[in-house]
């Protein structure tokens, strides 16, 4: 490996930029591919890079020139609650256990607190502002909870024209139907907003918050592993 | 993983800044149950330190030992481990997988 990509991986990883290392195992020949520069059903190995960046596990491509390596760098997975509520505190503890960081937003500060919200990074923005802020990517997921229009519809409009790999909102068949009458008086598209979840998480009959918090990183976890682009 | 694989990266860096001559030996594919995904790395300078892990522990110093022939040469080498191997099992990896380990320079 020459050095200059050692540091050109190092600094990628350091800007949180997707990026693989495809080796060639017979001629040992190394080049980078950026997450953002694969075409669409281009060629084989891409279309291997598109489905390896998704899963997070590289492995070897067998092509025409041999065999080739593909090594992937991810930036780390991120969880982002809308809503500083009851099912955020257990969301926000089972999300950091299954290995996404997590950050809160919510601009009512009483319940956006560090006491309620220990080791989780709280954001008290206005919700479009604080996810602009974030810079969405393809590794990041976004659950929105507070059930109040005036937070969660700012965030849906921001999270909707992201490549976040997963957007959940929280409330029954009947409060998500008028959310997307909104959404689409707002000017959003029918595919956008196809791209919600709701209601959240996966049907296991969750009652507490604990077990909607599952339920939710269930959800989130089948997005990531299962169904490849957003 | 993610951390430990940058902070792998970063010590070959190191190394190489201070005038070593560094290796790198990554998982490239695995068979059976093999402790260690694919992408997780090893690397290992001419004093034969090392950082990382490929395996858990069973194989690290059958690898440290290529990749200090793999510093010496520059000439980079696939490894096969498994419990198959006579050398393998000598080295400990009897978790009933197989692994395979591409080892390359740093130059």
């Amino acid at each position: 490996m020459r050095r200059a990509i050692l540091d050109e991986i190092r600094r990628a990883r350091d800007e949180k930029r997707a990026v693989a290392l495809v080796t060639n195992l017979k001629s040992n020949q190394q080049y980078t591919k950026y997450l953002i520069d694969l075409k669409k059903n281009n060629s084989d190995i891409e279309s291997y890079l598109e489905a390896a960046f998704r899963s997070d596990s590289g492995g070897v491509f067998a092509g025409e020139d041999g065999d080739n390596f593909v090594q992937i760098i991810n930036p780390p997975l991120r969880l982002v609650l809308i809503g500083a509520v009851h099912i955020a505190q257990a969301l926000a503890s089972i999300g950091a256990v299954a290995g996404y960081d997590v950050t809160i937003i919510d601009p009512r500060q009483s319940f956006a607190s560090d006491a309620r919200f220990p080791n989780v990074q709280i954001c008290t923005d206005w919700p479009d502002d604080a996810l602009n802020a974030l810079d969405l990517d393809h590794r990041t997921a976004i659950a929105v909870l507070s059930h109040d229009p005036k937070l969660d519809d700012p965030a849906l409009s921001v999270a909707l024209k992201s490549p976040c790999f997963y957007i959940g909102a929280l409330g029954s068949k009947r409060t998500h139907a008028a959310r997307v009458e909104r959404l689409i008086e707002a000017g959003l598209s029918d595919d956008d907003i196809s791209r919600i979840r709701g209601p959240i998480g996966l049907d296991i009959g969750a009652k507490t918050p604990a077990e909607i918090a599952v339920a939710i990183i269930a959800e989130v976890t089948r997005a990531l592993r299962r169904e490849g682009s957003p | 993983m993610n951390q430990e694989r940058h902070d792998t990266l970063d010590q070959a860096a190191a190394w190489h800044d201070a005038g070593h001559g560094v290796a790198l030996a990554t998982v490239v594919k695995t068979w059976g149950s093999s402790p260690r995904p694919v992408g997780s790395q090893l690397a290992v300078n001419d004093r034969g330190d090392f950082e990382g892990s490929v395996s858990g522990g069973c194989i690290e110093g059958a690898v440290v030992l290529a990749a200090l022939d793999v510093i010496r040469d520059g000439e980079a080498r696939r490894l096969d481990f498994g419990v198959t191997n006579e050398q393998a099992w000598e080295v400990g990896l009897a978790c009933g997988g197989k692994i395979e380990i591409y080892v390359e320079r740093l130059e």
